[in-house]
């Protein structure tokens, strides 16, 4: 063998190997987006959202208290989360810029994105839970806000950037103030980022379990009190999953699925909306 | 005036960004103190984790952690090294963009959901196989290995894809093969930001909660072999929390909770700040 068959051996070889791992990986995710909609699909009926839970064994058992729980912590999460995180991300952007104090915001921000969902938990439930006494809805959304709050300030900041400094100047040397500027044409030119930002940070708080398990808790029955435990989707996967009642991890597998979804459109949406506003 | 206002709500909420952080750090510190206390360097170095004696030794919780973060670490690693080169080097880019987006997408699954396909189809999988009661540290690193997969495969891609074309045609032009080019020009040029990226997946997976919670066995033991149930900081945290009931249960539970917190910190600094600032540099 030449020198050079040997390379285009070796070329092929390796060529091979990345493709297979590529498909290992897809056929294991696959594996579980299968699962997971066949398992869903079948669990799936009117039911679900017509009653809320129930001790194992009864026909009349449903999933609506999770389901108008979960979008009341996240609508709470997002209530707290979006308006700080945008707000903090147009102070990077357009105060802050490249000042000493804005790169350490955007450098612990960053950390902060990634740092492990159940110690924001812990930390939720000694500085709301403890002294309130008890679980509730709140703390939970704050939790959910605490997570959200870094993935917004990114997103924000870095949209808010691609905005031209022209435009800026051109609305200043029309007399308009600073905050007039930001408002009228900074985040009207960055809306659909800002969007796709928010949508994403929905999708990735919407799908956190961790923080909640002790802060809103879990509760099997439907409640709308924020300040009493509150079932989430998450919180009730994980407590059916773990059952050893049938029914229930059939109850389990429907919410499962309804939750991948949700996160799954919104995060579609997202893409969509930013590649449309970038056509434009 | 309505200036000086609007000013001052964005830095206001800019600071609240650090001042949680910063309120984080001191929260879980004052009510791990009485733990700090009481034990002292045993609370990291003992392994007895026994609540009815009073006793709390994170050493079985640290050791899981590490020892499926890695097991995780050595699974996918050579995977998404793979599948980041079929997405920047060898798909088309029809396949790139379909494969592209369902990896993305997969990132975006909640980990619960990837925790529950693992105990109902995986750990009846190891049990068959190896025998054992199934869930363990073996369960644990293959499930978080999946979960990271997605979300790793597609920041190292990222990195790749920053080796500037005009590199990788000189190379080629002097008669490289594809694995030429890749191994000798495109992962050298992209190395810093290639590790900074795996480092940062490491840093998720650390604190990965959900998925491992339900194939761990939440075992305070050290174990003997990977087929061992076993515990991780994250898992005693969620299995136990809510039932604490002594305050020296909880400030051991803060304790761990704050061990945690700074592992996964100084792995993500040195991801983010190390690696990959250099890579953006470069």
């Amino acid at each position: 063998m030449t020198a050079v068959q040997k390379r285009i051996l070796i070329n092929k070889i390796a060529l091979s190997f990345s493709t297979l791992s590529a498909i290992i990986a897809l056929a294991f995710l696959f594996w579980i987006l299968g699962v997971l909609v066949m398992k869903g699909m079948s669990a799936l009926n009117w039911n679900i959202f017509i009653y809320e839970g129930a001790p194992p064994g009864y026909e009349q058992s449903g999933l609506k208290h999770a389901l108008v729980g979960q979008l009341i912590l996240v609508g709470l999460a997002t209530g707290i989360g979006v308006p700080l995180g945008i707000l903090a991300g147009t102070y990077l952007s357009e105060y802050g810029k490249n000042s000493k104090l804005a790169h350490t915001i955007r450098d612990i921000s960053d950390i902060m994105m990634s740092a492990p969902s159940i110690v924001i938990g812990a930390f939720v439930y000694a500085v709301i839970v403890m002294p309130m006494g008890h679980f509730s809805a709140w703390a939970g959304a704050i939790a959910l806000a605490i997570i959200m709050i870094p993935i917004i300030l990114r997103t924000t900041d870095d949209m808010l950037q691609l905005v031209p400094g022209t435009l800026r100047e051109a609305a200043f040397a029309l007399g308009a103030p600073k905050y007039k500027v930001i408002k009228d044409v900074v985040y009207r030119g960055a809306k659909a980022g800002i969007l796709t930002g928010v949508l994403l940070g929905i999708a990735r708080v919407g799908g956190e379990t961790a923080p909640l398990l002790f802060t809103s808790f879990n509760d099997n029955f439907f409640t709308t009190d924020l300040n009493s435990a509150m079932p989430s989707l998450t919180v009730t996967i994980f407590n059916y999953a773990i059952s050893p009642y049938e029914d229930w991890q059939q109850l389990g597998w429907a919410a499962a699925f309804i939750l991948s979804m949700f996160i799954l459109g919104l995060n579609i949406l997202g893409r969509v909306i930013l590649f449309a506003g970038k056509r434009k | 005036m309505i200036d000086k206002i609007f000013f001052n709500f964005t830095r206001f909420s800019a600071l609240l960004i650090l001042v949680i952080v910063a309120w984080i750090f001191v929260v879980l510190f004052n009510h791990s103190l009485e733990a700090m206390h009481t034990f002292g360097l045993d609370f990291i170095t003992q392994d007895e984790w026994a609540p009815n004696l009073g006793k709390f030794g994170a050493k079985a919780a640290i050791i899981g952690s590490v020892i499926s973060t890695l097991l995780a670490m050595i699974l996918a690693v050579p995977v998404a090294m793979g599948v980041a080169i079929f997405l920047s080097e060898i798909a088309h880019d029809k396949i790139k963009s379909f494969f592209g987006l369902s990896v993305e997408l997969l990132a975006a699954i909640p980990s619960v959901i990837y925790g529950m396909w693992g105990l109902f189809y995986f750990v009846p999988i190891i049990r068959d196989t190896f025998g054992g009661m199934g869930i363990g540290l073996l369960a644990a690193g293959i499930v978080l290995a999946i979960m990271i997969l997605p979300f790793m495969a597609a920041v190292t891609r990222d990195a790749m894809n920053t080796t500037p074309d005009i590199l990788k045609e000189s190379a080629y032009a002097l008669g490289g093969t594809q694995w030429d080019v890749i191994k000798d020009v495109i992962i050298p040029y992209a190395k810093a930001g290639i590790i900074g990226s795996l480092i940062l997946a490491l840093g998720r997976a650390i604190g990965e909660t959900m998925a491992v919670t339900f194939v761990m066995g939440n075992v305070h033991k050290v174990p003997g072999s990977i087929l061992d149930p076993t515990t991780s900081i994250p898992v005693t945290l969620a299995n136990e929390f809510t039932e604490a009931d002594s305050s020296l249960y909880f400030s051991s539970l803060f304790g761990l909770a704050l061990t945690l917190l700074v592992m996964s910190f100084v792995v993500i600094a040195i991801a983010k700040f190390y690696f990959l600032r250099k890579a953006r540099r470069a």
